[in-house]
């Protein structure tokens, strides 16, 4: 029985992920990161990207964008803005969204507010997209 | 005695008031239900983020948000209070402010001044002679934490400028569909929920720097409390209209009954003094 350690996934609109699972791969905002049990303290925030977690039934995985995790030796929490079971990803949701957020960007000032908002938008869109080609492909 | 038209009309407007309850209760039942599911959805990410705040509030950390920090003297407080909007809720909003004023009170004492921002008509119209300094009203019944941003930010921004000293959280909280309780808990300085064990010595690594990192998880934290207050104050806020509307309409129903019984009464009174003044009428020409 390998060494386990206790994660949870939420999101502010709901809980995703509750249970024991043996490594974790998160996409930090500063590269991905390979979390096993008896990981030292760690916080980092999130940017959109993919979220691997190996449970004794198997690999699984998530769509996160946005948000922080918080690493304990014995747990490991995700606080999501964004989250998306990887079955409920949609291709085409995911291209309108980068259509809109790149129309929206078009002839805008990267001094402007929203600038930051909507290229985080379109940066989670295009990582949607990845992670869907990516899974396609295993798949097939 | 009462003429039986005046008592017809009586039953037919408390007829009419009863119709209204019954509607209301009805459409509060069917709120309640959505506010329920909402309330219960966003539970889990206050939850845990309480734990992870609780967490950073007990280890050693090289960077301490100013939130993190006790202050020794108290010269003013802050306080936000989330009421409803609308009123028909029975006595939710004034036990909640019963509350409020109660604590107000206990600050005076020391003379500590009190600066308060509210969410809700309600308590908007009851604190505005204290001076009120920031509000958000008309949230309806699927508030965005975008709508409640500006007013948060007026009360950090209070802090961090020292303005004031300590930040309150005033909410009902729900605990079923019949029980609904006011809640005061303090949101600055962040108190740890549970001490776990003895005060820890590590830190965390951090990425990227400490300082973005926890900046990003405060503003979040508080944003998550004063939503999920909202969120369940509207749940609580259906609930106790709903149960408000119930025990009206059971009113109305027995109001209804006494003054039909008072009405059939009068009905056979005048039927029996009639009989009685033909009989005598009678007797009087035979």
């Amino acid at each position: 029985m390998a060494t386990t350690m206790q994660l949870d996934v939420v999101s502010a609109e709901e809980s995703l992920f509750s249970g024991a699972v043996q490594e974790l791969i998160a996409p930090g905002s500063m590269g991905d990161l390979g979390i096993m049990p008896r990981h030292s303290q760690l916080i980092t925030t999130l940017k959109a990207g993919e979220l691997k977690y190996k449970t004794d039934d198997g690999e699984v995985s998530l769509f996160v964008a946005g948000g922080v995790m918080e690493v304990q030796p014995s747990m490991v929490t995700i606080l999501a803005d964004t989250a998306v079971r990887s079955e409920d990803l949609d291709e085409q949701t995911a291209k309108d969204a980068q259509k809109r957020a790149e129309n929206a960007l078009e002839g805008k000032d990267p001094e402007d507010l929203d600038y930051e908002a909507i290229k985080a938008e379109l940066d989670a869109a295009k990582a949607q997209i990845e992670m869907i080609h990516r899974i396609g492909n295993t798949l097939r | 005695m009462a003429g039986l038209k005046e008592i017809r009309s009586q039953i037919g407007s408390i007829q009419n008031t009863k119709k209204i309850t019954k509607a209301m209760e009805m459409v509060a039942a069917s709120k309640m239900r959505r506010a329920r599911e909402r309330m219960d959805a966003s539970r889990p990410y206050a939850d845990k983020m309480r734990q992870v705040v609780s967490h950073m509030a007990l280890g050693k950390l090289e960077y301490k948000h100013s939130f993190v920090k006790k202050r020794e003297t108290v010269k003013r407080v802050g306080y936000i209070v989330i009421s409803s909007d609308r009123g028909l809720c029975g006595g939710l909003n004034t036990n909640l402010f019963k509350k409020t004023f109660q604590d107000i009170a206990d600050w005076k004492e020391q003379n500590v001044e009190v600066d308060i921002a509210v969410f809700g008509s309600k308590a908007l119209s009851t604190f505005r002679r204290f001076g009120v300094v920031a509000e958000a009203t008309g949230l309806g019944d699927k508030p965005g934490v975008s709508d409640m941003v500006g007013t948060i930010k007026v009360m950090l921004d209070a802090y961090e400028e020292g303005r004031i000293d300590r930040l309150f959280l005033v909410e009902n909280e729900f605990v079923n569909s019949m029980t609904q309780t006011p809640r005061v808990t303090q949101m600055i300085p962040i108190v740890a929920a549970e001490m776990e064990e003895i005060e820890y010595h590590w830190d965390y690594i951090y990425e990227p720097e400490s300082k973005e990192v926890i900046d990003v998880l405060m503003d979040r934290y508080i944003e998550s409390l004063v939503y999920q207050g909202v969120v369940e104050n509207i749940a609580c806020e259906m609930s106790a209209r709903m149960v408000a509307m119930k025990s009206a309409t059971d009113n109305a129903g027995d109001m209804i009954d006494k003054l039909k019984l008072k009405y059939n009464k009068a009905r056979q009174a005048a039927i029996t003094q009639e009989i009685s003044e033909i009989v005598s009428g009678a007797a009087a020409v035979a």
